[in-house]
């Protein structure tokens, strides 16, 4: 290739190995996506040369040199219901099968191990549930299903995984959520792709899929030492939730043992299942999901918990089996609220808080 | 003349352009500028839409430049994504929505229909001045530092999160939106109400009809537009917290009620432009359009199901998946008819007389790329794979095929073919042939390299991407220049065949509508006298028996 110059052929080697055609199949769902895309690519191609086929050959047959005197014809009831009953017969197979596929990223088995994910100006933010925090990043091991409960700090993101072929809108101020399970290890892109503002173009980052075995080493090597539950109870327990969601007797509030997943009756007469957005809703939005039997007093956590914390207590209240550690902290704080609100000065914080609400009451 | 043209010019020797026409009868800047003449206010628009078209190009072609790279290094994030905010909100309110209707529409429909001028002259011309108005204040915007919203003013990005000129950006829209309101309340009122004796629903061209169909959606999609726009300005300047979670607001309503206009509005694009495609197919091959009626009522057909499937935009923004359900059925419904108007143009080629002037080649290049532009929306349309296409460049390239590849081919399409009407002169056909093969190309080389890009998963508006997706960037961008070529070259031309194109004498297409049985350029008055409809559109026996007539009275 001596007549190429040097320069213009390594920049050729280098543009045209580093080449993408289509992306790379790495999830369970994925090469079902793919099947209809090319079911669809194949129904478009052959509309198209009949389209184009019909444009050529007519132009080529009646072509004013050939046939230089028009024909009248009005119409053709019998052809006409042919072009509207195929392609409705086809789109409609394709809605049906795109309906499918659309169900199941959407509808996240119930086996799934949840990250939870938060999307800021410009960057995504992953907690894994054993206490792991990754920023641009996401680490998944293969054969296991993942759930991503994805919310926004500030306006509409996207996490989108071209290789698993999902992707989701991360809404401010409510919870969404996709699932896949990776197949192939490996390192893939992450994008935003709803446009965000200024940096939107660098707010990418890597899926690492690693095999079961690594990815439990990965976990062992990058926790924070504790759990995202155990930062949860330790948030529980500094905004002094303990003081009314306890389980003494005269406890204001509704003990939240074993809430998650029950069914609840609001004061509205409504009945919810408890699941992460509605515990969002409840600590956030607290005067508009009051369970039935208890006064609204619970104030609002509204800018006073960040997205992270909000996660740290819903994945606490998931796994929120006994109240015997609650009662444990109770003893230590309900004992210088009982002294009428005198020690509230020197009390450290989450003392203070339960014991003004003692006075007040 | 040749046997491969229907091209019939006068004797060049001894035509003249009529001295008394629309252009002719009244002289001075405010002649034009406090005219009536629903044709005089069509140059207007003519001129404007052009003006901004090629500043919407000029940002398109910033846009492929710094896509040549993969780092943003021609200019910062910022600037990029001010460059591709302007030319999306140029191209759509300023280009695409009045391109069609606002210019051919307002020149041929009143005289289409037997008229002597639009129902409201005043408020036609009001609908032009609300555009430049707007326009001003979209230069302005762009002047004072531009806008990064997108041209979807997606909140509460737009309402609480950018410190550039959302206000103005969005108020511009919201004026251009009363021009359009107008434009199509009064083509409303004129089909009604000003068709000549004997222009019976059914005797309309198609033209018409699909213009119908545009103004409807017009009149009262844009509205809501409007008010979408006002609560943003408000959210913004006052706070109102409407699309706000952190005051208990929606800013998924926000999408509900922006895509409930915009996803009509591109209905509002393309039916004009179909009407064009069904004048044009129709004329170059002699033929009345295969199954008339099944094309008029798939252009109602369109407006009907275009307003309810605006929530396929929303299909990955946590919409219940059953409200995704209905709304890709929905979507589905309305692929038919597009599906029917290309088979119908196809099949009014059968049997036909063919010739390939300039008007017919674009006309073919809207068939087969609107083509792939409604295909590939059906992936989109279908739920599972808008998960993985939605949002990247596969959806650039799906509506550039469909704007671009469609409405542009489409309004190239009729001004070539109304351009003798219009000027009394002929465009010069050999180059302008050219030109709609560099175009076809151009867009091609332009377009389809993003379909592949998309599902790669290249996410859209983007300043910079990883490196594997740059091979393809450089096609789009150097198919970019190619089509710019095809761009400019009709400017050229067509300024240039003003002075020194061919007389074109009343008919050069032997066309059946009514605006060809008057002089070229019309009078300010259309016709002599109100013409009286005794035959069906597009009947070219009768157009043949009335030639007999006039050369047996010679």
């Amino acid at each position: 290739m001596s007549h190429i110059s040097p320069v213009l052929w390594q920049f050729l080697v280098k543009w045209l190995t580093n080449f993408a055609l289509f992306p790379p199949e790495a999830s369970k769902i994925a090469p079902q996506m793919d099947a209809l895309y090319f079911f669809m690519v194949l129904v478009s191609l052959v509309g198209l040369t009949i389209v184009v086929l019909l444009i050529v050959g007519f132009s080529i047959l009646y072509s004013k040199k050939r046939h230089p005197e028009a024909v009248q014809i009005e119409g053709s009831t019998l052809l006409e219901a042919t072009w509207t009953i195929i392609p409705l017969g086809l789109f409609l197979i394709m809605f049906v099968w795109g309906a499918l596929l659309y169900f199941r990223i959407y509808t996240p088995p119930a086996n799934a191990m949840n990250i939870y994910v938060v999307g800021k100006q410009w960057m995504w933010k992953a907690e894994h549930p054993g206490g792991q925090h990754e920023i641009d990043s996401l680490h998944v091991p293969t054969g296991q299903p993942v759930q991503l409960t994805l919310i926004s700090q500030d306006v509409f993101h996207s996490f989108s995984i071209p290789a698993f072929r999902v992707k989701r809108e991360a809404i401010p101020g409510r919870y969404s959520s996709v699932w896949f399970e990776a197949t192939t290890p490996g390192t893939y892109h992450l994008f935003c792709t709803q446009y965000c503002g200024t940096n939107h173009s660098q707010m990418i980052g890597e899926v690492v899929v690693m095999t079961p075995d690594d990815f439990r080493k990965w976990l062992q090597g990058s926790t924070s030492g504790h759990s995202l539950a155990q930062d949860g109870e330790r948030l529980f327990a500094s905004l002094s939730c303990n003081a009314c969601h306890n389980p003494r007797p005269d406890a204001r509030g509704p003990n939240l043992v074993g809430v998650y997943g029950s069914r609840l009756t609001l004061s509205t007469g409504q009945t919810v299942t408890v699941d992460d957005a509605y515990l969002r809703q409840a600590i956030l939005n607290p005067s508009q999901n009051i369970t039935q039997g208890y006064a609204p007093i619970m104030p609002t956590y509204q800018g006073q918990i960040s997205e992270e914390g909000v996660f740290a207590l819903v994945e606490y209240l998931k796994n929120l089996q006994s109240d015997y550690r609650i009662q444990q902290t109770l003893n230590t704080t309900v004992l210088p609220a009982n002294s009428e609100g005198n020690a509230a000065g020197q009390a450290p914080a989450a003392q203070k808080a339960g014991g003004q609400g003692e006075v007040q009451q | 003349m040749s046997a491969a043209t229907i091209v019939s010019l006068p004797d060049q020797a001894t035509a003249r352009i009529p001295k008394m026409n629309f252009l002719s009868k009244e002289n001075g800047l405010l002649s034009w500028l406090l005219t009536g003449d629903h044709k005089r206010i069509a140059t207007l628009y003519l001129i404007s839409i052009t003006f901004f078209f090629f500043i919407g190009g000029a940002l398109a072609g910033l846009i492929r430049l710094e896509l040549l790279t993969p780092q943003s290094d021609l200019m910062a994030a910022d600037t990029y994504n001010k460059v591709f905010s302007m030319h999306g909100l140029i191209m759509v309110f300023f280009f695409l929505v009045p391109s069609v209707p606002a210019t051919i529409g307002n020149f041929v429909i009143p005289m289409m229909v037997g008229a002597k001028d639009l129902a409201l002259p005043k408020i036609n011309l009001l609908s032009w001045y609300l555009y430049i108005v707007a326009g001003g204040m979209m230069l302005y915007t762009m002047a004072t530092g531009g806008v990064d919203t997108g041209w979807t003013f997606t909140t509460p990005l737009s309402t609480h999160y950018l410190n550039t000129n959302v206000i103005s950006a969005g108020l511009a829209v919201f004026v251009a939106g009363f021009s359009s309101i107008f434009t199509g309340l009064n083509f409303i009122v004129t089909i009604h109400k000003m068709r000549c004796p004997g222009m019976t629903w059914f005797r309309l061209p198609l033209f018409v009809w699909s213009n119908y169909a545009a103004s409807i959606l017009m009149v009262l999609g844009t509205p809501v537009l409007a008010i979408t726009l006002v609560l943003i300005v408000l959210e913004r300047a006052v706070h109102i917290g409407v699309f706000d979670p952190a005051m208990g607001g929606d800013p998924l309503l926000f999408q509900h009620l922006f895509w409930f206009y915009s996803h009509p509005a591109v209905y509002i694009m393309i039916l004009p432009g179909m009407g064009v495609i069904s004048e044009v197919v129709s004329t170059f091959s002699r033929k009345r359009v295969f199954g008339y009626t099944a094309v008029a009522f798939s252009s109602v057909a369109i407006a009907v199901f275009g307003f309810f499937v605006w929530a396929h935009h929303m299909f990955i923004m946590g919409i219940s998946n059953y409200a995704a359900l209905v709304f890709s059925l929905l979507t589905m419904l309305v692929a038919v008819p597009s599906a029917i108007k290309i088979f119908n143009w196809a099949f009014t080629l059968y049997n036909g007389s063919i010739t390939f002037e300039t008007p017919m080649l674009y006309a073919f290049g809207f068939m087969g790329l609107f083509t792939i532009g409604g295909m590939t929306g059906v992936f989109l349309g279908a739920t599972g794979t808008d998960i993985h296409l939605t949002e990247t460049y596969f959806i650039v390239a799906h509506f550039h095929f469909v704007m671009v590849g469609g409405m542009l081919m489409a309004f190239l399409s009729g001004i070539h073919f109304w351009w003798p009407k219009w000027t009394g002169r002929m465009y010069p056909e050999k180059i302008s042939q050219l030109a709609a093969l560099i175009t076809f190309i151009g867009f091609n080389f332009t377009f389809f390299p993003q379909f592949i890009l998309g599902t790669l998963g290249m996410p859209r508006r983007y300043a910079a991407y990883p490196p594997e997706f740059q091979v393809l960037n450089v096609f789009s961008s150097a198919g970019a220049t190619i089509l710019g070529v095809g761009y400019l070259l009709p400017i050229l031309y067509l300024t240039w065949s003003l002075k020194y194109g061919e007389i074109a004498g009343e008919n050069p297409w032997q066309a059946t509508g009514l605006e060809w049985q008057t002089q070229s350029p019309p009078l300010t008055e259309n016709f002599p006298e109100i013409p009286i409809m005794d035959h069906e559109a597009y009947d070219y026996e009768w157009l043949e028996r009335q030639q007999r007539k006039e050369v047996a009275s010679v």
